[in-house]
């Protein structure tokens, strides 16, 4: 939606359009954390580690499921991660959390994981 | 009566008396440990020890590790509990000190343990690397190990010495006889089906079960007649039906017999599912609030417990055994993990981890008896297990 909004602008006045853009793109970068309240980042990260925690550790060491330590989850982007989040895997007891949390959620999970802040 | 004699005896009656009152002072402190328990919290690698006679707590013991699903077993006395870790702890504690005995790290990543009939050994599942190890009860110096090359669960004691569990990535079940503790007596099935997530052994120590993750069904094993091999039952529970997400794995955790029913948690289907344990046949489904995690039955068999998993953990449910119906619907909190009833079920307690509570209901009444405070408390155990089999 923004994207588009932008190069709509693009067209009518390009100086005006191009630091709007600048700004959006700021904005983009950190909309994954900018957009969910302070009060739902707290109630995530507590059932990243209380709920998640059941099957991949409370330190998020492993168990049932596998270890989501920042080194493991180097070699995979973001929207790949959140897409695992989301929809889970198949065949296996990760379950799709998309009909508890947003897809910005999902991807301030994967940061939240990348970040390895969560890691005792 | 000569100044000595009279010395004598005052030193004789002196001594007797401080005798007897270190004898009283020590009577008055001496207990039993059959009213004790622990309650594992979770997140901060501590255990409560608490009584539940006036439900009290005794005392905390820290320094455990990670206890996310940890679990514990019951030395045949009653006295200590062997904890076990998700990091791989294998801690032994004192309840009557309130003091840990030993503890080793034997694995990087476990999910649970039982202890041997003659309760000289404790084994331990491990995830990672997969397989069982198994210490000596009073000194944890490991005597034997048992690799599987999977993750190893739902791992129960049986009599003859024995240990069952199952393979979660093989889809097998093993059988270990302990009789030479330094060299077990494997006895392997195969293909018992997919994705084994749990076990239990029913309370005659008979008949293992594992419950299956990847497909509507579970694998029974008889232990009488071993060469009888696997067998399915409640197979195909699901129906076909599009199998819901399963956010917290159901627990087996002991036989939840009520006369000749036994009441398991369907998986990915907020059901109860009803067993006759003559035919084996299912003769009841019971629709539920949630994914069942633990369905535990009263100590009499008369009612059936049930928590849910996230997001509906906040509920706990009761079914009657007799009409199959759910006569109660309660609210304790967010985070109901565990039930655990007092020895004759008068009461049970629950942890209700985001509260940071303990609950302790009359199972009769519903009334609140009690509140414990306690750190993201999970896992209840009280003594009353160290005698019995599979627990």
């Amino acid at each position: 939606m923004r994207r588009r909004m932008t190069k709509r602008k693009v067209q009518k006045s390009a100086p005006k359009a191009l630091s709007l853009a600048m700004i959006l793109s700021v904005a983009l970068a950190f909309s994954a954390s900018a957009e969910i309240p302070v009060e739902r980042k707290a109630e995530l990260r507590y059932v990243l580690a209380q709920d998640c925690g059941s099957c991949h550790g409370l330190t998020l060491r492993g168990g049932l499921g596998p270890a989501l330590l920042p080194e493991r989850l180097q070699g995979r982007t973001a929207s790949d991660l959140a897409g695992v989040i989301l929809d889970g895997v198949h065949g296996t007891p990760m379950p799709p959390w998309r009909p508890l949390m947003s897809e910005e959620e999902a991807l301030w999970l994967v940061e939240v994981l990348k970040s390895g802040d969560m890691v005792k | 009566m000569t100044m000595w004699t009279r010395l004598a005896a005052m030193v004789a009656i002196t001594t007797i008396g401080v005798t007897a009152l270190a004898w009283s002072a020590q009577a008055d402190d001496l207990r039993g440990t059959g009213d004790m328990g622990i309650i594992i919290e979770r997140a901060s690698g501590s255990v409560l020890v608490v009584e539940n006679t006036h439900m009290t707590q005794l005392g905390r013991i820290e320094g455990l590790g990670d206890l996310s699903h940890a679990s514990a077993v019951y030395s045949r006395d009653a006295r200590y509990a062997y904890i076990f870790g998700r990091d791989g702890g294998l801690t032994k504690v004192d309840l009557l000190t309130a003091k840990i005995t030993n503890r080793v790290m034997q694995s990087g990543n476990s999910i649970g343990g039982a202890i041997s009939q003659d309760g000289r050994l404790v084994a331990v599942s491990n995830y990672e690397p997969g397989g069982v190890k198994v210490f000596d009860a009073e000194t944890l110096a490991l005597v034997a190990d048992i690799p599987t090359g999977s993750k190893t669960v739902g791992l129960v004691d049986a009599p003859g010495n024995r240990f069952v569990f199952s393979l979660y990535d093989a889809g097998e079940i093993w059988v270990a006889d302990m009789s030479d503790p330094a060299q077990p007596v494997l006895t392997k099935f195969e293909n018992v089906g997919s994705q084994p997530y749990d076990g239990l052994i029913t309370p005659d120590g008979r008949r293992y079960i594992a419950g299956l993750f990847g497909e509507d069904g579970m694998a029974m094993l008889d232990l009488w007649n071993l060469d009888k091999g696997v067998t399915r039952i409640l197979d195909g529970y699901g129906r076909g039906e599009e199998p819901l997400p399963v956010y917290k794995m159901p627990h087996l955790e002991g036989w939840t017999v009520a006369g000749r029913r036994a009441f398991v948690p369907a998986v990915g289907h907020h059901e109860v599912l009803v067993v006759d344990m003559e035919t084996w046949k299912e003769v009841g489904r019971i629709p539920t609030h949630g994914q069942p995690v633990f369905v535990m039955a009263q100590p009499d068999g008369r009612q059936v417990w049930v928590n849910f998993a996230y997001p509906l953990n906040d509920t706990v449910q009761v079914i009657d055994t007799q009409s199959l119906e759910i006569i109660k619907t309660l609210t304790p909190g967010k985070g109901v993990l565990h039930m655990e009833f007092t020895p004759r079920g008068e009461a049970v307690w629950m942890s209700v981890r985001d509260l940071d509570l303990v609950r302790v209901l009359d199972t009769k009444t519903f009334a609140e008896l009690k509140q414990l405070p306690s750190q993201k408390p999970s896992g209840i155990f009280f003594t009353s297990r160290a005698a019995r089999i599979g627990l």
